[in-house]
């Protein structure tokens, strides 16, 4: 036996422990006993199971170094399935009723790791070893490196499950953001609390309290942790305060919001389904205060890293929290007063303390009686495989064996300033402090307590009160006189550097996770990564899980030791959240798989379903791409027989998508004429019209027809793509540029079903829907009024037509959409009528030239797509008139829009292939335009496509060669106009 | 970039309500010259520090609002309504 669990102490101290509530868990497939209180790490050394992982590189046994959520060793996956979560550190993972944890990185078995094989080519696994073994031959890089390296990466396994548990995120406001619930966060929170103001503390731990649950001083007359138990209450008591246990802050953001996870039931054997997993904060704080205490730091020195050997703050916590002794025998090494503090709680445990090493010559810390001191000693090695047994101690070249199972290592304090330090300041290297302290980041967010450099527990007392007091005034609460409690039996925690240890025989490690040892830091020194934020990247010092809270300040020390200058000299790498890992579930809320986009789905979607449809994503719409019937054997079956059915008969589709924009007021003609680059103004009231937006910079923005309805109501419809964009744009123009005209507008795209009935028998199945006449005469091509619909439903139809054929455009109120397409249906069951999907809506398009954003590319102007003559250059000023004639625009080879069709009937090509000059060879030189958009066209029965090709319109009958390298096809095609079908729009007349 | 902006008509918001157009640039008289417009379409100055831009409420009011702000530190100076400031510049369009 080593480690091993106290007798419930008479005095109750052992106090974070609920020894009336025994759990049952396992590692590695081993039943043990904790308690309620335990933390897996704290249970597993209750059980003397002190081996708890292995390191990333070598693969070297590993035990817990710290109690707290800096732990680079003792790494495990909890849970099993789909719930099974690697790399949890076992330091802070709450215990409960049966955990399940796996240890990591070792293969077969904990305590005989084949990977450990790794060690003894140590010398050849340095710092840079990947860049200088790597890289040749060149080929081996992706086909056999990588992948080896691949394999080998990576600590534990995820469970390659969906994730079944639910995360969701939620904002909180509050006066006075406290983070951490040691002594300076409660005395902040109380201070505030009382004062009136709404505060927020915030403690990753699951319990509240902090080092006061570890420390064995009295405060108020009452033990440490009780203190910090009727702190709580009288917190929880108070209406304005709000604790959040289990709750890491990890990032400070802008204006005082901080980042936040809250876990709320990771600590729950069976999590309950009307809970999320975890809840993701977003805090925004007036003021905040920084109590995240300090980290104390490991000394580096031969075999530092054996099971067994941990912080002294560690040990006492384990000690004092949850009544584990690390050890039988325990030796310090120590250069301050912690490690004294150690051996004293050890003591009074009756524990065995072999020796404390001091490093310094003389310090008035006191001994515990019987306890030999080795002074201007060192640890030089240690001894054991799995567990310590045994050190090297040495003095003036003199060295002893020193007998132990159990070693605390104190070597000084950094104060936790990494969220101070995430939007740019930089820590302050402190020579009195020896340490890195918070960096004045204004007034609104401060550093309390050991964080902001106290020693004693009496000094953090005193300075969170006055904090939390001296914020609280700030924003205007009443003056606080905080009480602040006596202390007794605090202890001095001063201690004097040391960086290294020197005359080591094993690896000094320095960070423990990813095996960077002293000599991988010399190497980078040697080798020109000097640079702290270059011997991070050479030495992987700092780039583990834990992003080295544990040894990133010993590195710095250490390079700063090896280059002979002070560590504020190499200052620190940079601090970016989160501060420690947050899972993906948390990040992600509820926007995950189906719930990951909202789905937009059209009033006729129904409507579409029992026709039949198939769907297609377009953006975040669901549009009916076709509607396939019996026989048909694959999609262009379905599409070949909507278009010709439209060609012949007629089809219904569905239009809603497209944007549609309400415009209302006495300067909305004078605005549509500067919005739109062609005329506007005139516009009869009861007729639609094509038109075309530019970019300032005279490219097309967007296309569509805007209809006026009344002498100062118009509707406009946007490309589905554009209409938010468009929306904005007419909101820009109306706010800043012209804000003297009278003009709003409403967005109308959901309250409105819209068909498209297009085909010869249009007008006779419309009519018998419509009660108005809709005869060519009383309702031409281009025609937009609100007519009745036999019934009585009030409808708007437009004769417009995206097919080239004889249509209508039906738009009724949303909740009406699906019944008069069916009423449409039924009244053209006798035409022959058919529903068709956005694929034959396309397919038409292309065969009459109609330009979609696949023409409307960002590089094309109005003249390069045909659209020249409509401009409006007449005009005063339209948004991009003025730069539409500049010589680029206007030049002579720009490319155009022109048809193409293959030579060989049977030939296909694919958008996205480039034209060519018939022998010439593919280069951007010889470059002569592009393939916009392809079909087959059932109504010619073969390839067409629309391309955009240099001085295009000057070339209809050249051959050209439609080159495709992407996908390896050549094919020759003859340039044509881009109206394939009735180019003389007689069948939209009529 | 703030994580709050303090809209004049709906109050302090999340950041995640506005997007963003870029430099608050008034647009030229279509009657002015080439270099300026030029200018207007494509020049930026990209200045480390004080900034003013165009940041539309879209989750809010749909108003577009002058946000000043530091692109450095992240400190916004201001917020205003873009139709207000830009009624201030420019000039009356009457009569087109």
């Amino acid at each position: 036996m080593t480690s091993y669990r106290l007798g419930a102490p008479a005095d109750g101290s052992g106090n974070g422990l609920n020894r009336a509530h025994p759990l049952t868990f396992t590692f590695d497939g081993r039943s043990y006993k904790g308690f309620e209180g335990d933390t897996l790490a704290s249970a597993l050394l209750a059980n003397d199971q002190m081996l708890m992982g292995r390191s990333f590189k070598y693969h070297r046994p590993r035990g817990p170094v710290t109690a707290g959520s800096s732990e680079p060793n003792a790494l495990m996956t909890i849970g099993t399935g789909a719930r099974g979560e690697p790399n949890v550190r076992a330091t802070v993972a709450e215990l409960y009723e049966g955990l399940t944890a796996v240890s990591q990185n070792r293969w077969p078995s904990l305590s005989t790791d084949f990977g450990a094989v790794n060690g003894l080519f140590g010398p050849l696994l340095g710092a840079g070893f990947y860049y200088k073994t790597f890289m040749w031959p060149a080929m081996f890089w992706e086909k056999i490196y990588e992948p080896l390296i691949r394999k080998a990466a990576g600590l534990g396994k995820l469970a390659m499950q969906a994730d079944p548990d639910r995360y969701e995120k939620a904002w909180a406001h509050c006066d006075l953001l406290v983070i951490g619930s040691g002594p300076a966060g409660l005395m902040a929170a109380l201070a505030a609390g009382r004062a009136g103001a709404r505060v927020i503390i915030a403690d990753e731990g699951f319990q509240l309290g902090g080092s006061l649950l570890s420390e064995s001083v009295s405060v108020g007359g009452v033990s440490a942790a009780d203190f910090a138990r009727s702190t709580v209450e009288e917190l929880t008591s108070l209406a304005n305060v709000t604790l959040m246990p289990r709750t890491t802050i990890f990032g400070w953001y802008d204006d005082m919001v901080f980042g936040a996870v809250e876990r709320v039931q990771k600590h729950v054997g069976t999590p309950s389904p009307d809970l999320p997993m975890e809840r993701l904060w977003r805090i925004a704080a007036k003021r905040a205060i920084l109590a995240s205490g300090a980290e104390e730091r490991p000394l580096v020195f031969g075999g530092n890293d054996k099971p067994g050997v941990m912080t002294a703050s560690a040990m006492r916590t384990y000690l004092n929290r949850y009544s584990v002794s690390a050890g039988t025998k325990v030796a310090v090494f120590t250069n301050g007063g912690s490690g004294y503090r150690t051996a004293a709680d050890l003591s009074a445990s009756g524990v065995t303390v072999s020796a404390i090493i001091d490093a310094r010559a003389q310090s008035s810390d006191v001994v515990p009686e019987g306890v030999r001191v080795i002074r201007s000693g060192a640890v030089v090695d240690t001894k054991g495989r799995l567990r310590l047994d045994g050190l090297i101690a040495e003095r003036s070249g003199f060295q002893e064996q020193i007998e132990c199972d159990a070693l605390a290592m104190a070597g000084g304090w950094s104060p936790v300033v990494h969220l101070m330090c995430q939007r740019g300041a930089k820590p302050v290297w402190s020579d009195d402090a020896q340490a890195f302290m918070a960096p004045d980041v204004g007034a609104a967010f401060i550093a309390a307590g050991s964080a902001a450099g106290c020693d004693t527990i009496a000094a953090c007392l005193k300075d969170g009160a006055e904090k939390g007091a001296a914020l609280c005034l700030a924003l205007g609460f009443s003056s606080y006189a905080a009480n602040i409690p006596e202390v007794e039996g605090d202890y001095d925690p001063a201690f004097a550097p040391l960086w290294y240890v020197p005359g080591a025989k094993d690896k000094a490690f320095v960070d423990f996770q990813n095996d960077v040892h002293v000599s991988d830091l010399g190497i980078a020194q040697r080798e020109g990564f000097g640079h702290i934020e270059h011997t991070k990247r050479y030495t992987t010092a700092g780039m583990a899980t834990d992003q080295g809270k544990l040894g990133n300040v010993n590195t710095i020390g250490i390079v700063a030791g090896m280059r002979g200058v002070s560590p504020a000299e190499i200052g620190t790498t940079t601090f970016r959240p989160f501060y420690t890992p947050v899972s993906f579930g948390a990040l992600a809320g509820t926007s995950r798989g189906e719930h990951a986009a909202p789905v937009r789905t059209s009033p006729l979607h129904d409507w579409a379903k029992k026709n039949g449809a198939t769907f297609v994503e377009a953006g975040l719409w669901h549009r009916s791409a076709w509607f396939a019937r019996e026989g048909e054997k694959g999609w262009r079956d379905s599409v070949d027989r909507e278009v010709l059915n439209v060609r012949h008969n007629a089809g219904l589709c569905d239009v809603s998508t497209l944007g549609k924009i309400e415009i209302f007021g006495t300067g909305a003609a004078e605005f549509l004429n500067r919005v739109y680059s062609n005329a506007f103004l005139k516009l009869p009231v009861g007729k639609a019209r094509y038109g075309l937006m530019l970019r300032e910079d005279g490219m097309i923005f967007d296309d569509g027809t805007t209809s006026r309805l009344a002498e100062n109501h118009y509707v406009m419809t946007t490309t589905t793509a554009y209409a938010g964009e468009v929306m904005a744009h007419l909101e820009f123009a109306s706010q800043t540029f012209w804000p003297e005209l009278d003009v709003r507008f409403v967005s109308a795209t959901d309250q409105w079903a819209q068909m498209s009935l297009a085909g010869p028998k249009a007008r006779a199945i419309m009519s018998r829907v419509v009660e108005d006449d809709i005869s060519d005469a009383a309702f031409p091509y281009l025609a937009a009024k609100t007519v009745t619909l036999r019934g009585g439903l009030k409808a708007r139809l437009f004769r417009i037509s995206f097919s080239g054929e004889l249509a209508y455009e039906l738009a009724v109120p949303a909740g009406y959409g699906e019944a008069v397409a069916d009423a449409i249906m039924e009244a053209g069951r006798d035409e022959g009528i058919c529903a068709y999907g956005v694929e034959a809506l396309n397919v038409l398009r292309v065969e009459k030239g109609f330009i979609t954003h696949s023409e409307i590319d960002g590089r094309t102007t109005a003249d390069d797509l045909g659209y020249g003559k409509m401009m409006g250059m007449n005009k005063p000023d339209f948004i991009g008139k003025r730069l539409s004639s500049r010589f680029g625009l206007t030049a002579a080879d720009r490319a155009q829009l022109v048809g193409l069709k293959p030579i060989e009937a049977d030939k296909e090509f694919k958008a996205g292939a480039h034209l060519l000059k018939e022998g010439a060879s593919p280069s951007m030189a010889s470059d002569q335009g592009w393939v916009s958009s392809v079909c087959h066209s059932p109504t010619l029965g073969h390839m067409i496509g629309l391309a955009m090709l240099k001085s295009g319109r000057e070339r209809y009958g050249e051959k050209i060669l439609v080159w495709d390298g992407l996908r390896g096809s050549e094919v020759v095609a003859e340039v044509c106009s881009p109206v394939f079908v009735d180019p003389d729009n007689r069948k939209l007349q009529g | 970039m703030a994580s709050l902006i303090t809209c004049p008509h709906c109050g302090t918001r999340p950041k995640e309500e506005f997007s963003i157009r870029g430099a608050a640039l008034r647009r030229p008289d279509p009657a002015a010259s080439d270099e300026v417009w030029q200018a207007y379409v494509y020049v930026r100055d990209n200045p480390k520090g004080r900034y003013q831009e165009y940041w539309h409420h879209a989750a809010g009011c749909r108003r577009w609002l002058v946000v000043e702000r530091d692109n450095f530190s992240h400190e916004v100076f201001g917020v205003v309504d873009a139709g207000g400031a830009a009624e201030t510049k420019s000039q009356a369009r009457a009569g087109e």
